[in-house]
């Protein structure tokens, strides 16, 4: 890799301790994906912000280096473990809520903007097309380089935060024109939002850096997201391109069969104990689609909505929290279905959710069964 | 070769046949290895030249290489054949040198060898 004289004399020290650590990094990372050279990043996001995850070294490691460590750029957060507005309901012992809150007071210290959110492109405003960000959550990424006309690697949570530090990030093949090797038909008739994160979580294990997709019909936005968090799930690719790639590109169609095979693998019950909805979190065209789709109905059994703090403040603005809340809704801010500690096999055995991300962490990190049903589906089975 | 983390350094070799996970199978204070069905089950990666094919896993086991370090008993170098983000990023923060080699280099380098790294130089890799 090519560096430049000032990123050389960071590397070897003369910036401080964190700067080098985070010139290692970026430098490890760049010769690892073949990257030439740095390039200017102006947003990052960083994962790594859950205790659940991240664990006591992950704790002690912020905490040091929140001590020097300031972001150079606009710097947004994924979720955490917990709302504290309602973490008291939870059951969540005082070990993991002191980490997190040192977790969140690290961040917080070197400057990054508390968001808690793994949906910033709902949340922040878009940069102009082209723009090259850093962002570590996978569904972002994924988002940010198919729909939003952004360019960023799929980063690590270290890697995010060496280029929040620096300003820097390698210059990998995402963020250069890819060429898919593969193309993906959509065969399947009448898609919901879990065929769609059916889609994903396939081209995820199909697929390397990008892959093409054809045969796609018009999607809202919850379908988008669905197939992001899915595709994020379940390998490294981080971008879709739409339409039907080279003549000599791979061709792999996506039918009833792969569906069912998907399917078999991820819903593991019949029927569930509690409901998730958000992972991704739901922004605030899906919180005013679901109030639509409860009026006059209310759940008949519990029901956890995931969203982030600035969607909740102005959901409760227009009202909206009220309806879910009447209708039987816990609504969630700061975290997300995906590697949360509220839901234990102790005292869940199975969840009800729409969301293909969620439902493989929770099968896989919290050991519970899953039942997937879309929204739809959810709302007339589990409400009356 | 490629120098993913530089530095020099001189130690014996412990070599691997096994990809390593550090999130799982090496305990972060003892740096010793303790998944059983692993060929270095019980042995200490404390102060040897690491050498495996690749790291596996979740990218939280950069934490681990990180601890370990902070725990002194981290390796003082590492050498695959294949670079992949959790072990880079790991030996990134914890600035423990990383070096990728061929697979004929991979092949030629025996546990118990008395070796030497200085990645500055044209040559980096020395029996003495």
């Amino acid at each position: 890799m090519k560096l430049t004289r000032e990123e050389e004399s960071a590397l070897k020290g003369e910036q401080g301790e964190t700067m080098q650590m985070a010139y290692r990094i970026l430098v490890a990372t760049g010769e690892a994906t073949d990257a030439e050279k740095l390039i200017p990043i102006e947003w990052t996001h960083l994962a790594g912000v859950n205790y659940n995850t991240i664990g006591d070294a992950g704790e002690e490691f912020l905490s040091g280096i929140s001590k020097n460590a300031r972001v150079k750029v606009k710097t947004t957060l994924n979720p955490m473990g917990f709302d504290i507005d309602n973490v008291s309901n939870y059951n969540l012992d005082e070990n993991f809520i002191s980490k997190q809150l040192s977790i969140r007071k690290s961040y917080e210290t070197m400057g990054v903007i508390p968001s808690f959110s793994c949906i910033p492109y709902e949340i922040f405003d878009i940069p102009k097309n082209g723009t090259q960000v850093a962002f570590a959550e996978s569904n972002a990424a994924i988002h940010a380089n198919s729909y939003d006309n952004l360019k960023t690697n799929k980063e690590s949570a270290f890697s995010a935060l060496a280029s929040a530090i620096t300003g820097k990030s390698p210059y990998s093949s995402l963020r250069k024109e890819d060429t898919p090797n593969i193309t993906i038909r959509m065969n399947v008739k009448n898609p919901n939002e879990l065929t769609y994160g059916m889609l994903g979580f396939f081209a995820g294990k199909v697929g390397d850096t990008s892959v093409n997709i054809s045969g796609l019909g018009e999607m809202d936005n919850r379908q988008c997201k669905a197939m992001c968090g899915g595709m994020g799930t379940s390998g490294t690719c981080a971008k879709f391109i739409f339409g039907d790639g080279d003549s000599d590109c791979e061709k792999i169609d996506f039918d009833e069969k792969e569906l069912q095979n998907i399917h078999d693998d991820l819903n593991t019950a019949e029927k569930g104990d509690i409901i998730t909805l958000g992972s991704p979190q739901l922004g605030l065209d899906e919180i005013s689609d679901l109030v639509g789709k409860l009026k006059g109905r209310s759940f008949k059994k519990r029901c956890m909505v995931f969203t982030p703090r600035t969607i909740k403040e102005q959901a409760r603005k227009i009202g909206y929290t009220n309806e879910l809340e009447r209708a039987g809704c816990e609504i969630l801010s700061d975290c997300c279905t995906c590697l949360t500690p509220l839901i234990s096999k102790d005292s869940v055995d199975a969840v009800t959710t729409n969301s293909i991300k969620g439902a493989f962490y929770l099968k896989n990190s919290n050991g519970v069964d899953v039942n997937l049903k879309s929204l739809s589906q959810i709302i007339e089975d589990e409400t009356r | 070769m490629k120098v993913l983390v530089s530095g020099k350094v001189q130690g014996i070799v412990l070599k691997s046949k096994d990809s390593i996970n550090f999130l799982g199978t090496v305990d972060k204070k003892t740096g010793i290895i303790s998944d059983k069905n692993h060929d270095l089950f019980e042995k200490s990666l404390k102060d040897t030249i690491l050498v495996f094919p690749s790291g596996i896993g979740s990218s939280v086991g950069a934490y681990t290489i990180y601890s370990i370090k902070t725990n002194n008993t981290a390796p003082l170098a590492m050498i695959c054949k294949k670079a992949d983000l959790t072990v880079a990023t790991g030996c990134a923060l914890a600035n423990i040198p990383l070096i990728i080699i061929s697979d004929e280099e991979f092949s030629s380098i025996e546990s118990g060898m008395n070796m030497s790294l200085d990645t500055d130089s044209t040559d980096p890799l020395h029996y003495p």
